[in-house]
């Protein structure tokens, strides 16, 4: 057990790409944890996809010691973590558990909005912040121009700030040598009944789920019986350890430090972030705030392409959610679709994450419905349910009123698009709220409706911003709207898996769009097909794909019949992953490329 | 001896041989075949020297056949030297047994006739001559990249009616800016002269040829498929009326007069494929084999010279493969599918619903005692699409 004056626990804030990774990389590499052959790019990010995304999923410690100029040995603890806005509240848990944060900013690009919201989180923990301009070696880099920005936007000194090239490693040691001199020691004591933080676990098919925490009061140490204290449930500990970022076993863990432990605990949704680990026998009085269990905001139906697949895919959500209790899913079936699950994601990226592993790694070929949000429907009789699934809507007549989830979007974006991003956000029924620049940058707050979010404002805002805008987003709660069913008929057959809420002033828009959409999507027959878009019984929209006229090779030979067969065997794969409805057969991709709007 | 003798007469065990020469004078911009132009001065005896290595291997696959016609294909064939082409049917009648009767084809453009060297071809053992005609304007001419005049192909079709018992004319219609009069116009003078079997293929832009850039580049506007169709319609209707019955989806001919051996691919028979880039489907160890040669004409020999073949493939073709190209060849022809052949090789059959289906739709029509499927006139138009119902819902038999 280090002393407590010695140990210093830091995490780092950064936009995606600005260097997040690598600086850590550096920082472990200068403190000697890692030998020069085993150095592989990304250290922290253990996932395919962290790596390849460039994003960091779950939250992940290493524990360095560094000698400083005083002669001293510091322990000090990193914690990375997740830097995408569904993981929000995995960041501010994170963020509790330490006392100061890196603040990395690119020098040749600045502040992005998503940075901008995980400061303020990082100052509501009173945490000290110290401001490290990254990639300094590149010659787009202005560190003066930054360190304004900085200091306009987010409001925080950054006279101090550290100009290092991570990836170079220019500059390492001053950032180490400001995490001693610059971050406050941990509170705590080693005397009192245990207290820690549950910062995250997750599930390894040798130790069971391990779980890791920091340490607040108190000791934790093999052998000892806790208690999690919102499920109530207690374990015996069975090892204690740390990551060097290596699995290490140490005796035991003290105030102010950070480590893991693993209890024989069987699930991941046994223990949830942010609940308060104690001792059994000796509880702490004082557990610690602000647990919250986290809601899926975004929904949407997966079904299997091939229907022999239900059973796999039944088993493969299961295994995702060993490690990820945040997911949820249940059984849904769809006229159109079969059988299949209504799954529950923190948000867009969540959602992106689990159906690209579930196909990676589990090999499923999926449907993807619409994503939706979670409304609030208030029946006559005044009862309000939750309705995940435009398929549940209830009958008009039944519906007194709805009300759909808004959110406080942040979006960074340079000036020259700003026009485009307006009336994007315009356009979603958006409510412009702030509007500020700094330098040629322009910060723009606006509250809009997350279902107008969810289909594709992301992709239409990097579209339109050809990629620099970023976004962040909070929610804000539901407010009642003019929200209504469309529901789409092909060949005069519903399709309800393409059916969706909208606000009624924009649902002719929708309509005609999406029917154009499904026009281009859908092959032709031998027979026309029309397509129609219709609220209740009234149609708003109709597109009609007419019949196949000519279809057939002037030539077809010896030489050919080889070249002619594989071209068969192609699209009989294709129509074998195609969806029946009466006598048309709809591609399973359109149901989600339908969505997608061009503004 | 007339159509339906001939059916009567086919078998599994007809056997044909394709040898294909794969260079050109100049590449035509709507061609997608394996061939070649800019060779220089290729030497002919090495490629015949090729030839007959080749020859050699396939008959060691094939054991013993008799041969039922042979065709000589391109590329242009016709730039081949006739004593190169004596020394390869030599080689062929060496390996196999010929049939007296059978079809040998050797295909010819008209901007390289000359009258001896047709009557060369003739003596050497060519009975049939397949004529790349293509246009008879030579406006149009020009556009598709043909080195000859109209004038010219009158010229050749004389003189090859003079020296050969049996001939065929390839055209291409629907062409940019082409009406349905004009073609009407074009098509009775072609009938006029007295043909006895006709290729008409409507223009199709295949991907990498010099047209699909053009009309990517929006330089070149195929027809609007209602106006192609009525083409299409007109053709058949002109075609019969002159006595040549439609056989195929682009083939006409006086009943009896039909190309045995494009009918042996249609009917999905057994061919030996010799030359760059030659295709093959042969029994071996009671399997049917697909085969394929090398394309680069000098890669090919290289191969050959190396190892004594060019096979780039040498595969066994599965249940459903078989059935897949029995449905491609079988539909595209007036003979029709043959279910009970279908059945009895690859064990698959379509699904009843949906050959009803089609059926009540007015695209097919079920023959010879509910044993062979047809496509309808109005299917001609779509029968790819036909194609991949079919095959997409075969199910065990």
């Amino acid at each position: 057990m280090t002393e407590r004056s010695y140990i210093r626990n830091f995490s780092i804030i950064a936009h995606i790409d600005h260097g997040k990774s690598t600086l850590a990389d550096r920082l472990i590499q200068f403190c000697g944890n890692v030998k020069d052959r085993e150095m592989r790019q990304q250290l922290l990010d253990s996932m395919e996809l962290d790596i390849e995304r460039g994003i960091t999923i779950k939250a992940q410690t290493v524990r360095l010691n560094y000698k400083h100029r005083d002669g001293r040995t510091y322990q000090i603890n990193l914690m990375d973590t997740p830097g995408h806005v569904d993981f929000a509240y995995e960041v501010s848990r994170s963020l509790a558990a330490c006392e100061g944060s890196l603040l990395v900013v690119d020098a040749s690009q600045g502040v992005e909005a998503q940075t901008l919201a995980n400061v303020y989180q990082a100052l509501d923990y009173n945490h000290e912040i110290i401001p490290v301009l990254n990639k300094i070696d590149l010659p787009a880099a202005d560190e003066a121009r930054v360190k304004t920005q900085i200091e306009d936007v987010i409001g925080i000194d950054a006279s101090a700030s550290i100009p290092v090239s991570a990836k170079t490693g220019v500059n390492i040691q001053y950032v180490l040598e400001a995490i001693v001199e610059r971050l406050p020691a941990p509170h705590g004591n080693k005397e009192k009944p245990l207290k820690a933080v549950l910062i995250d676990s997750w599930y390894d098919s040798y130790l069971g789920v391990v779980v890791l925490v920091r340490v607040f009061d108190g000791v934790l140490k093999k052998g000892q019986k806790i208690k999690l204290m919102q499920t109530g449930s207690a374990h015996s500990v069975e090892s204690v350890g740390i990551f060097r970022p290596k699995k290490e076993i140490v005796k035991e863990l003290g105030p102010g430090e950070v480590g893991f432990f693993t209890a024989a605990i069987k699930e991941v949704a046994d223990t949830r972030v942010g609940d308060t680990v104690t001792d059994d026998k000796n509880p702490t009085e004082t557990p610690l705030e602000g647990f919250k269990p986290v809601q899926p905001v975004v929904f949407c139906g997966l079904f299997p392409v091939d229907a022999n697949d239900f059973e796999d895919l039944r088993s493969a959500m299961a295994k995702l959610r060993l490690n990820d209790a945040s997911f949820s899913f249940e059984m849904e079936t769809s006229v159109a679709l079969g059988f299949g699950f209504r799954c529950g994601f923190l948000g867009l990226l969540h959602l992106e994450i689990i159906t690209e592993r579930l196909d990676r790694e589990f090999n499923l070929d999926l449907i993807a419905t619409a994503p939706s949000v979670v409304y609030h429907i208030y029946v006559n009789n005044g009862q309000m349910r939750e309705m995940h699934n435009p398929a549940d809507m209830p009958d008009p007549t039944l519906i007194g009123h709805i009300e759909e989830p808004w959110i406080e979007a942040a979006i960074f974006v340079p000036d020259e698009y700003l026009g485009g991003v307006l009336k994007l956000c315009q356009d979603r029924r958006g409510r412009q709220k702030e509007l500020t620049y700094t330098g040629t940058r322009a910060m723009i707050v606006y509250e809009l409706p997350l279902n107008e979010v969810v289909f594709d404002f992301y992709d239409r805002l990097k579209s339109i911003s050809r990629g620099y805008a970023s976004f962040d987003y909070q929610l804000i709660g539901y407010e009642q709207n003019d929200l209504v069913k469309m529901s789409v008929l092909v060949n005069a057959e519903p399709v309800d898996a393409l059916s969706m809420i909208v606000h009624r002033s924009r649902s002719e828009l929708r309509g005609r769009m999406l029917c154009e959409k499904l026009k281009e999507l859908i092959p032709q027959h031998l027979f026309k097909i029309p397509i129609q878009a219709a609220i209740g019984g009234r149609i708003i929209a109709r597109e009609t794909i007419s019949a196949l006229r000519k279809d057939v090779l002037a030539k077809c030979y010896g030489g050919d019949v080889s070249r002619k067969r594989k071209l068969l065997e192609k699209q009989k794969a294709g129509k074998k992953k195609m969806r029946q409805f009466g006598k048309v057969e709809i591609p399973h991709e359109a149901f989600i490329q339908a969505l997608k709007m061009q503004d | 001896m007339n159509v339906s003798q001939k059916f009567e007469q086919f078998n599994d065990s007809n056997f044909g041989i394709y040898v294909h020469w794969p260079f050109c004078e100049s590449k035509c911009p709507y061609c997608d075949f394996n061939s070649f132009a800019n060779y220089g001065s290729i030497d002919q005896a090495d490629i015949l020297a090729g030839y007959i290595q080749e020859i050699l291997h396939l008959r060691s696959l094939t054991g013993p056949k008799s041969v039922s016609s042979i065709f000589i294909g391109g590329g242009t064939p016709s730039l081949m030297l006739p004593p190169v082409l004596d020394s390869l049917l030599r080689a062929i009648q060496q390996s196999w047994h010929v049939e007296s009767w059978a079809e040998i084809t050797l295909e010819a453009n008209p901007s390289n006739v000359e009258l001896g060297r047709f009557k060369a071809y003739r003596s050497v053992g060519i009975n049939r001559l397949s004529l790349g005609v293509q246009a008879l304007r030579d406006f149009d001419l020009q556009a598709l990249g043909r080195l000859h005049t109209a004038r010219q192909a009158l010229v050749c079709i004389d003189i090859t009616a003079k020296i050969f018992p049996n001939f065929s004319l390839d055209l291409i219609y629907a062409r940019p800016n082409q009406t349905l009069d004009d073609w009407r116009c074009e098509l009775s003078q072609v009938l006029s002269l007295g043909g006895q079997h006709l290729s008409l293929y409507q223009l199709i832009i295949q991907e990498g040829t010099l047209f699909a850039n053009k009309r990517l580049a929006g330089e070149l506007h195929i027809l609007e498929p209602e106006l192609a169709n009525d083409m299409y319609a007109l053709t058949q209707q002109m075609t019969t009326n002159a006595g040549l019955k439609g056989y195929e989806i682009s083939n006409h001919a006086v009943p009896g007069l039909e190309s045995q051996h494009n009918l042996l691919y249609w009917r999905c028979g057994e061919y030996a494929g010799i030359g760059p880039g030659a295709h093959g489907r042969i029994i071996s160890n009671g399997y049917r084999i697909a085969i394929l040669n090398e394309y680069l004409p000098e890669k090919w020999l290289a191969k050959i010279n190396e190892s004594g073949n060019a096979l780039i493939e040498f595969a066994k073709l599965s249940k459903e493969e078989q059935a897949d190209e029995l449905i491609i060849m079988g539909l595209r022809t007036v003979e029709g599918l043959n279910l009970e052949r279908l059945a009895r090789i690859a064990s698959l059959i379509p699904m009843q619903k949906k050959v009803t289906e089609l059926v009540e739709q007015d695209f097919l029509e079920y023959a010879q005692d509910f044993k062979v499927l047809r496509v309808k006139e109005q299917g001609r138009f779509i029968v790819n699409k036909l194609i991949l119902e079919l095959a997409s819902s075969l199910e065990p038999v």
